[in-house]
């Protein structure tokens, strides 16, 4: 038992390092910005998520001492992850301006809602209500 | 076992911080840094967490949490000290 525990440690150490050694070759290849997002947002958020789980399965089943805090750090990275990613990719998108003309078309009466405002015309009945009821 | 994995985990974050470290100098944008710091942060996470295995000792654990909320904070402030002139309005 120990030596099944103690080869899925390692397992999961190495896959935690490997990840997060790919995350990180991604962000020095890849040829821009908005693909290099993509390396360290995924690869590497798995790999730091290998290693706490190695960490929980080492203290909880060798050591004896369970702890949730490893469940408490993968929960915070893999929950703001995407945020940091979204926000940077968002700021990236507003400095430089000349990336918009790149952009798909959205197959919608509007644009890219990072950079038009959302029309108010779906809105526009329930704010009348509003107004009605206000008056 | 175990150590020659911690050894080859050490040696990986190690190596994924220096190409951090070099995307930080290099990085022609400026979103770039901000992006390399936020993923030294995480990189700095995992290795506290390995180094923890390696000492077996628990106590690293709160370093490595409030590592992660202050990477996150600060990567979400800067993005908004560029997207709006501010971080609080």
């Amino acid at each position: 038992m120990t030596f099944v525990l103690e080869l899925l440690v390692s397992l999961l150490i190495v896959a935690g390092g490997a990840f997060l050694l790919v995350g990180s070759i991604g962000m020095v290849k890849l040829p821009d910005l908005l693909t290099r997002l993509h390396a360290p947002t995924k690869a590497t958020t798995l790999g730091v998520g290998g290693a706490l789980t190695a960490s929980m399965v080492f203290f909880a089943g060798l050591e004896g001492t369970l702890s949730i805090h490893e469940v408490l750090i993968t929960a915070f990275l893999f929950m703001t992850a995407p945020i940091s990613a979204h926000f940077i990719a968002k700021a990236h998108l507003h400095e430089h301006t000349e990336l918009r003309d790149g952009l798909p078309p959205t197959g919608r009466p509007y644009g890219w809602s990072t950079f038009d405002a959302a029309p108010a015309a779906g809105e526009a009945d329930g704010e009348d209500d509003r107004r009605g009821a206000h008056d | 076992m175990i150590e020659y994995a911690l050894q080859f985990g050490l040696a990986a974050a190690s190596l994924a911080l220096l190409l951090n470290l070099w995307r930080l100098l290099r990085g022609p944008a400026l979103m770039d840094r901000v992006l390399a710091v936020d993923t030294m942060v995480i990189n700095i996470i995992a290795l506290i967490i390995l180094f923890g295995i390696q000492q077996r000792s628990t106590i690293f654990f709160e370093a490595a949490l409030l590592f992660a909320m202050f990477g996150f904070i600060s990567t979400v402030a800067y993005c908004r000290f560029i997207l709006r002139g501010d971080v609080i309005e």
